[in-house]
């Protein structure tokens, strides 16, 4: 009882969190500074793993699909099916998982942590709303970041899968026959369905994170829990919302 | 004396308030089934310096947050001037300023940069008048040397002159501190001491004090109040309390050591 309890605590503080946070928008150009300074962090500091990463799962899934077409003889169809994985699928969950690790344990650490040291109480004392200045510029900067670290994922991931394809015995598949066949199935709706995604799973890692760092009560252990709440239910919340948001895009698209 | 004025001829300098009055009325808030506050009522009069003692755990840091708004309570309200503390008219239209028994500093914020956050958010000045101002305000408290260091780069004693500095820069007409002189040695303490006194003479601020420390009761307080158990057991003048006909109170502001009956071991038998 007690846990269903905490959850619906967890789902209504959240809620307000996003509500106050939009409605200090407006706030948003005399922010510049923090949100210049959240970007930096969630995009150019996220990019060298979300790099890495892209260009090993698309090299792997490269190698796997090759293996198992090879008994087909339908290795030359490879690129479509790293394409279309990366963009519709790998790029933006890949993307959303490496954030939750990276950039949303950082900001529940350090929220937590403003938050037990009583600085959270010293802005509310100062009427200067927490949502508005820790929280509203990594929203939106996340929402700017998160097509950015996707594309590039996906570009990542497809160069990766084309290295594999050449380079590997039992594929051989030149780079120029890997992106014909990409090209001919990644359509641009793909890719924007993609970045729809990234932007749903940006934004609620980051919501979900700062709302859990701004409730926690106790000390450093308690920060250390939060960080570790915040992370798990950032990762079961991307992988539930992947399946509705995908079943909801396959709908309009069709 | 502390009005400087900026290149462009405006005054910067801190403008003497209009103090305002606290009563706080039936006031009561438990947490966990612990009653921490049991129907406590309290006037404060504007300009006044009130020191609310009482030991740990009684309930006086709480009853801060109560009056500053950071507590919703079961029971009771605080007016500020007659109206509900946690209205919009008093939230908007009375400065109120709390400094944190730990400073509260932001961590990751210069000096500068924590006294000039508030300045700068509700864009109370130019940069040029903001800088001008937070510079005053640690000119004041003998910090101006500290303005480009970091909270982790300074010492108990100055991040106590911090945050008063930091409350100051707001013009509070209500000044709340939360054990301003815990942690110090008893030279900071008498100079913590000073700065609140003279702060209320100089800003005609309303100024509630929570404090273990009997010599600033004594020196500086208008009136003092000790809390034991969520109740206000004394109030009176610091006069009142150098011969105490309470035993509670008395035994709470002179503890004779014992070593022969000692109190831990009535406590953990």
């Amino acid at each position: 009882m007690n846990s269903i309890r905490s959850v619906l605590e967890g789902v209504g503080s959240t809620l307000i969190l996003f509500m106050r946070s939009i409605s200090h928008v407006g706030t948003l150009s005399r922010q510049k500074s923090r949100f210049i300074e959240q970007c930096y962090v969630i995009g150019y500091t996220t990019l060298p793993i979300v790099g890495i990463l892209s260009f090993f799962v698309g090299s792997v899934l490269a190698l796997q699909s090759g293996y198992s077409m090879q008994d087909f003889g339908t290795q030359q169809f490879i690129g479509a099916l790293v394409g279309l994985s990366m963009v519709r699928e790998l790029g933006p969950m890949m993307v959303a998982i490496l954030l939750a690790g990276r950039v949303g344990s950082a900001i529940t650490a350090e929220l937590a942590s403003m938050k037990v040291n009583q600085e959270v109480d010293a802005l509310v004392t100062m009427n200067i709303p927490p949502a508005k200045i820790l929280v509203l510029p990594r929203l939106a900067a996340v929402l700017m970041m998160m097509p950015v670290l996707t594309v590039i994922s996906n570009l990542v991931g497809w160069f990766g899968g084309a290295l594999v394809c050449k380079y590997t015995g039992f594929i051989s598949v030149e780079p120029q026959q890997y992106f014909q066949a990409l090209r001919h199935v990644v359509k641009f709706k793909d890719v924007i369905d993609g970045i729809c995604k990234a932007e749903i799973f940006g934004f609620i890692v980051v919501l979900v994170c700062s709302s859990i760092g701004l409730s926690t009560r106790g000390g450093p252990r308690e920060i250390g829990a939060a960080v570790t709440k915040a992370v798990v239910s950032s990762l079961v919340l991307i992988l539930v919302l992947d399946y509705f948001v995908t079943k909801l895009l396959l709908a309009i698209l069709s | 004396m502390f009005t400087q004025f900026s290149n462009s001829g405006e005054s910067v300098g801190f403008r003497e308030n209009k103090a305002v009055g606290v009563s706080i009325e039936h006031l009561s808030k438990s947490f966990n089934k612990l009653n921490v506050l049991k129907d406590f009522s309290l006037k404060v009069a504007p300009g006044e310096i009130f020191v609310l003692m009482g030991p740990s755990g009684s309930g006086k840091s709480v009853l801060l947050r109560h009056i500053i708004g950071l507590e919703m309570p079961d029971s009771g309200v605080v007016l500020i001037n007659g109206k509900d503390a946690l209205s919009e008219d008093i939230r908007e239209h009375v400065r109120m300023a709390l400094v944190f028994q730990a400073g509260a500093l932001f961590n990751s914020l210069t000096v500068f940069d924590n006294l000039a956050l508030y300045l700068r958010e509700h864009r109370l000045g130019t940069e040029k008048q903001i800088k001008d101002k937070v510079m005053q305000a640690l000119t004041l408290l003998s910090l101006e040397d500290a303005a480009k260091k970091y909270p982790s780069e300074l010492s108990g004693g100055m991040k106590k002159r911090v945050a008063i500095s930091r409350a100051l820069v707001m013009e509070p007409q209500l000044l709340l501190y939360d054990e301003p002189t815990s942690e110090l040695d008893p030279v900071s303490s008498a100079m913590i001491d000073e700065i609140i006194a003279t702060l209320r003479d100089q800003y005609r601020v309303t100024t509630i004090v929570v404090s273990h420390d009997r010599d600033l009761a004594m020196s500086i307080a208008d009136r003092v109040g000790i809390l034991m158990n969520g109740n206000l057991i004394h109030i009176g003048t610091p006069e009142s309390l150098k011969n105490p006909t309470d035993k509670r109170v008395s035994d709470f502001l002179y503890p004779k050591v014992d070593l022969n009956n000692p109190r831990f071991k009535k406590i953990i038998p």
